[in-house]
This record gives structure tokens, C-alpha cells and sequence, in this order.
């Protein structure tokens, strides 16, 4: 038999130093795909230089606990964004979802006060059903009806926020029991908000989930090439719904942990979160065209953001210009990312 | 006798009132090369479709160890051990060559909670996917590369490797050299030799006559929907290829 002269075949085994190279390369890459963990180390820095009020307990407590709403969006938008897709609905779910579980605990519960547990307990059920049905939905219309997730999520955007103002009018629904907000604003320790309990522990959940199994591997793998993952004999369909269902369900929670927060439901709650959430998520290296993506990423993106809101207003800048910060950061971020990729499929 | 691995009897498929194929009848035994060659139009691509299930035949038989079988969809001809690979190797460029070896085949934890919650082992499927590329000696200097970071001989080793591995009896390959340099060309194959030096039967379509002379055992020339010839051995010549593709000779 011919023996091939050059790489592709040869003999079995990678040589020592084609693994060192190969390590190297890696290391390389992890060390780029965190450059924007550095950004947000440097925005921390120059806000802690520029405000004596921005490194204190109360301004941590509160970046933090209103950072979840966003956080646990992004984090759902990750595997959508991750499997190819895109998910513009998850905002205004949080705002219906967080009005159906308020209305439920004002109207279904209202004569039966010794039952207020019961009735949080029902209203937060109800709020996470219905960020639930709104992911299923996306869900079956993107797997199965093969409709664009741009547009059934738009189509639900409008749809959930048009349910949202229709369950009382337009207006927030304050008349739930008073230990939803005791539960929202109860610090552990005096430094760990609820809230920031709860959407660290599913944060860190997703993040396995993604990284280390197989639903992660399949989401990454279709939003790369669906095809390859169809003709594998993988149901693509089944993990599409799985993805969007997730995202569903942590904007249910999402909206859960806001109406703790408020201590009401309001239906508008979610409106700036959307794009808040994408932005995260692509500020945090995912790649819009799908199959790249990592939770930790999200994490920063949402930092990032979070950080610039409170900081810009601590350092006294009209508060109108925090949202365009945030658009220039993402325009600059992917703009960064695409000059990365281009250099590294050219090599 | 055993009976060939594959087997078609007869095959022929209308496309409305086109004919792709008017009653091919050809065979292939474990561990041995086939060649499938013919000009656009002689109906290759058809017959590759009916083997791998994406098409059915308007009449005819596939028979694998003699056993009659039909591949209502491409799943099914997986599972009776008909792997193809095609033109465009169905990588998943961004994931690594592990994901892209097991894509569809994880091995999960051994544990009951880990197996619940589809935890993967990465590390039995990095030592399994090494294990196998290096079987196969193929040279993939990191497993944990991106499949696009792989040169192009080195993308389709990978995917032949793939479809070797989980291929019980047939391996179906579409065109597998015809997007790469001549040395890759080369590597990839004294892969399809090593594949078929494995007991698997190998059917190779291509439209690169020195890669069906010297890889094929025999060769099959299809011809406006028919079998034009069957060459092996001495007969098995460019000028003979040629020949009957184009139909300057017939009957053979």
C-alpha cells in the first residue's frame, strides 16, 4: 500500500508535539472566548474609582437582585440563541406571566384569608404554567409548524403582551398577599437576596445542562448544522420544544421572582428585558447564527449590562444614556467577535 | 455459498415518466470495494438515494445477507447496518471532533442520576473517538478541535471514521474525494481500504476514475439507467471505464 508523505492519515496517534500545539491553540481560545470577563472586571474598576457609593452593600444588593430578572432570561435565551434560534417573546411572557399569578392570587384566593400560603403557592404555579405555555407554544409553532422563531417569537411577543394588559386593564395588580414581597426582599446573611439564591442555583443548573449533557450537546449541535443532527436519527424536533419550553419556564420564574421583588404583578414588567437579555447573551460571545454559546458568557453579558445601568447612574449620567451605552457595547462586542472569528477560520 | 452482503435485484425507479433506473441488479460481498461510476444522468444518485432510505424503488429487491429488506427512511437503513456518507459529511463545524463522532450516540454516565439527566462521559468519548481514529490511523492531531479547524482530508476521515465505526455492514460513499487536494485524495483512500479491510462492504460513487482504479475491486458502470458493465480484474482499465460510460462500448 502507498504510505501517504503528509498529514490527514498517517501513523496512529498524535505526535507529543502536534498535542502540545494542540493544547496551546485551546488555551489560546479560552483565554479569547474570556476577554469580555475582562471588560467587565475594568467597568467594575472604573465605577468603583469613579463612586464611592457604587462598592457598598446596598448598591450590591441591589444590582443584584435586579439583575436576575434579566439573568434568568439570558440564561433561557442561550440555549434559544445557542440552537440557532432567537426568542423576542421572553420579556413580555415575564410580564404576562408575573399578571396571571397575581391575578390568580387576588381573585382566586380573595375571601379565604387564612389560606394566604396557599394562595401564593397557587399564584406562583399559575405564573410559571403560564410562562410554561407561552415557551410550549413557541415551542410547536417553531418545531413543528417550521415558522421562523423570529417571527412566532414576535408573534407571542405581541400575543402575551396584549393577554398581560387585558388581565386587569393595564394596570399592576397589588392586591397579593404581603409575604410574596417579604420572600422577594429577605436578604440571607445580609448579603444574599433570595432572588440571587434562586436564579444562581438554576444559573448554575443551566450552565451543566448546556456544557455537560446531551441536551446541551444536541442544542449547540442544531443551531451548527441541523441537518448533520436530523440525519444522526436525533428527533430535532423534541429538543427544539425542549429548548423553548425551558426558555418558557425560566421567564415563568423569572416573572416569579420580580413579583417578589415589586410585591405586585404588573404587566409592563418585562418590557425593557428582551432586548436586554439578547444583548447579554450575545455580548457574552454566543453566536447569533447558532452553535456557540456558553452560560458563563451570559453571566458576564448580564453583568456587564447590569453594571453600566447602576454605574452610569452613580456617576451622575442622565439616566437616558444608560441604554445607549448598552447598544454601543453590543454593536462593539459582536463587531469583535465576527473580527475574531473571521482570523480564526481563515488560519 | 453465503449470499452478498448487499444485493439489488431489479431495481427500477420512475420519476413521472422519467426513468432513473430500468432494472439494476448488482452485488457487493464484506470487505470488498464497489465501485458505482456513470455520467450524470445514469443514475447513481438514485441508487444511492433507495440504499439509504431517502427514496423508494418503483419496483425491485434489496436483499442484505439475503434477507429481503426496505428502508422506509434513512433511520431504517442505519439500523439494517446502510451507513452513507455524503458530499457534505454532515459535520457540525463548530463542535468538536468528539461531539461529531458520537453526534446521535452518546455514551452517558454509568451512573443511575447521571443517565436520568443525559449526563455525557466526555471522557470515555474522547478515549473511544482517539481509540477509533487511530484503528482507522487516522492522524487528527486533537479531538477537541473544531471540526471546521480540520484540514478537508482530514474533515472527511473524520466522517468516514464516524460512519466505519457505526456501521455494521455497508458503507455508502458519495463522492469522497472529489473536494480535496491529490494527497488528501490519496489518505482518504487507503482509509476506505482499511474500512473495507474490516469486513464491512464498501460502495463508493465517484467521478474520479484513477480513485475507482485504484481502490475498487470491481466496478460497476451504470449507463442511462443500466448496468453498461461489470469490470474487474484485467478488464478493470481507465480505457474500459471510459468507454462504457460514455457508451463508445457496449456489453460488457
Amino acid at each position: 500500500m502507498r504510505r501517504p508523505p503528509d498529514i490527514g492519515i498517517a501513523e496512529p496517534g498524535p505526535t507529543p508535539d502536534l498535542a502540545r500545539q494542540a493544547w496551546w491553540r485551546r488555551s489560546q481560545a479560552a483565554i479569547r472566548d474570556l476577554w469580555i470577563g475582562g471588560v467587565l472586571l475594568a467597568i467594575v474598576v472604573a465605577f468603583s474609582i469613579g463612586s464611592p457609593y457604587f462598592l457598598t452593600r446596598a448598591n450590591w444588593l441591589n444590582t443584584s437582585s435586579t439583575a436576575t430578572e434579566v439573568l434568568l432570561l439570558a440564561v433561557g435565551e442561550t440555549f434559544v440563541i445557542c440552537s440557532g434560534g432567537i426568542d423576542l417573546s421572553v420579556g413580555a411572557v415575564l410580564g404576562f406571566s408575573g399578571t396571571a399569578g397575581a391575578w390568580v392570587m387576588a381573585n382566586g384566593f380573595a375571601g379565604a384569608h387564612g389560606a394566604a400560603v396557599a394562595a401564593v403557592s397557587v399564584g406562583f404555579l399559575a405564573a410559571i404554567v403560564a410562562g410554561c405555555a407561552f415557551g410550549l407554544l413557541n415551542g410547536v409553532l417553531v418545531a413543528w409548524a417550521g415558522i421562523p422563531p423570529f417571527v412566532v417569537t414576535l408573534g407571542t411577543l405581541g400575543i402575551a403582551t396584549g393577554l398581560g394588559f387585558l388581565l386587569n386593564n393595564g394596570q399592576e395588580i397589588s392586591a397579593i398577599p404581603g409575604s410574596v414581597a417579604t420572600f422577594g426582599n429577605t436578604n440571607l446573611g445580609g448579603w444574599i437576596p433570595v432572588p440571587v439564591l434562586i436564579t444562581a442555583v438554576i444559573t448554575i443548573w443551566c450552565g451543566l445542562l448546556l456544557a455537560k449533557t446531551r441536551f446541551g450537546a444536541y442544542t449547540l449541535s442544531i443551531g451548527d448544522a441541523r441537518e448533520a443532527v436530523v440525519r444522526a436519527g436525533i428527533n430535532d424536533r423534541r429538543v427544539l420544544l425542549r429548548i423553548y419550553l425551558l426558555s418558557g419556564l425560566l421567564a415563568g420564574v423569572a416573572s416569579v421572582l420580580v413579583m417578589a421583588r415589586l410585591g405586585a404583578g404588573s404587566p409592563s414588567s418585562g418590557a425593557t428585558d428582551n432586548l436586554n437579555a439578547i444583548a447579554a447573551v450575545v455580548i457574552g460571545g454566543a453566536s447569533l447564527f447558532g452553535g456557540r454559546g456558553t452560560i458563563i458568557g451570559s453571566v458576564i453579558g448580564t453583568g456587564i449590562i447590569a453594571v453600566l445601568v447602576i454605574g452610569l447612574v452613580l456617576i451622575n449620567v442622565p439616566s437616558f444614556w444608560q441604554e445607549v451605552t448598552v447598544g454601543a457595547v453590543l454593536i462593539i462586542a459582536v463587531y469583535i467577535d465576527q473580527l475574531r472569528n473571521r482570523k480564526s477560520t481563515r488560519n | 455459498m453465503a449470499p452478498p452482503r448487499l444485493a439489488v435485484r431489479d431495481i427500477t425507479k420512475h420519476y413521472g415518466g422519467v426513468q432513473a433506473l430500468r432494472g439494476v441488479t448488482l452485488h457487493v460481498d464484506a470487505g470488498e470495494v464497489l465501485g458505482l461510476v456513470g455520467d450524470n444522468g445514469a443514475g447513481k444518485s438514485t441508487l444511492a438515494k433507495i440504499l439509504s432510505g431517502v427514496t423508494f424503488p418503483t419496483a425491485g429487491q434489496v436483499l442484505l445477507d439475503g434477507q429481503p429488506v426496505s428502508f422506509p427512511n434513512p433511520a431504517a437503513a442505519r439500523e439494517a447496518g446502510v451507513t452513507t456518507v455524503y458530499q457534505d459529511l454532515a459535520l457540525a463545524a463548530q463542535r468538536d471532533v468528539v461531539a461529531n463522532f458520537f453526534l446521535g450516540k452518546e455514551i452517558l454516565s454509568g451512573h443511575w442520576l447521571g443517565r436520568r439527566l443525559g449526563w455525557l462521559d466526555t471522557k470515555a468519548m474522547s478515549a473511544h473517538t482517539v481509540a477509533e481514529l487511530a484503528r482507522l490511523h487516522t492522524r487528527i492531531p486533537d479531538v477537541h478541535v473544531a471540526s471546521r479547524d480540520l484540514s478537508g482530508g482530514q474533515r472527511q476521515a473524520l466522517a468516514i471514521a464516524r460512519a466505519a465505526a457505526w456501521t455494521s455492514k455497508v458503507l455508502l460513499l458519495d463522492e469522497p474525494t472529489s473536494a480535496l487536494g491529490v494527497e488528501q485524495q490519496q489518505q482518504v483512500l487507503d482509509l476506505v481500504r482499511r474500512v473495507s479491510g474490516e469486513g464491512i462492504a464498501v460502495l463508493l460513487i465517484s467521478h474520479q476514475m484513477p480513485d475507482v482504479l485504484a481502490v475498487c475491486d470491481r466496478v460497476v458502470v451504470l449507463r442511462l439507467g443500466q448496468v453498461a458493465a461489470t469490470l474487474a480484474g484485467d478488464k478493470l482499465t481507465s480505457e474500459n471505464l471510459v468507454g462504457y460510460i460514455t457508451g463508445a462500448k457496449i456489453g460488457g
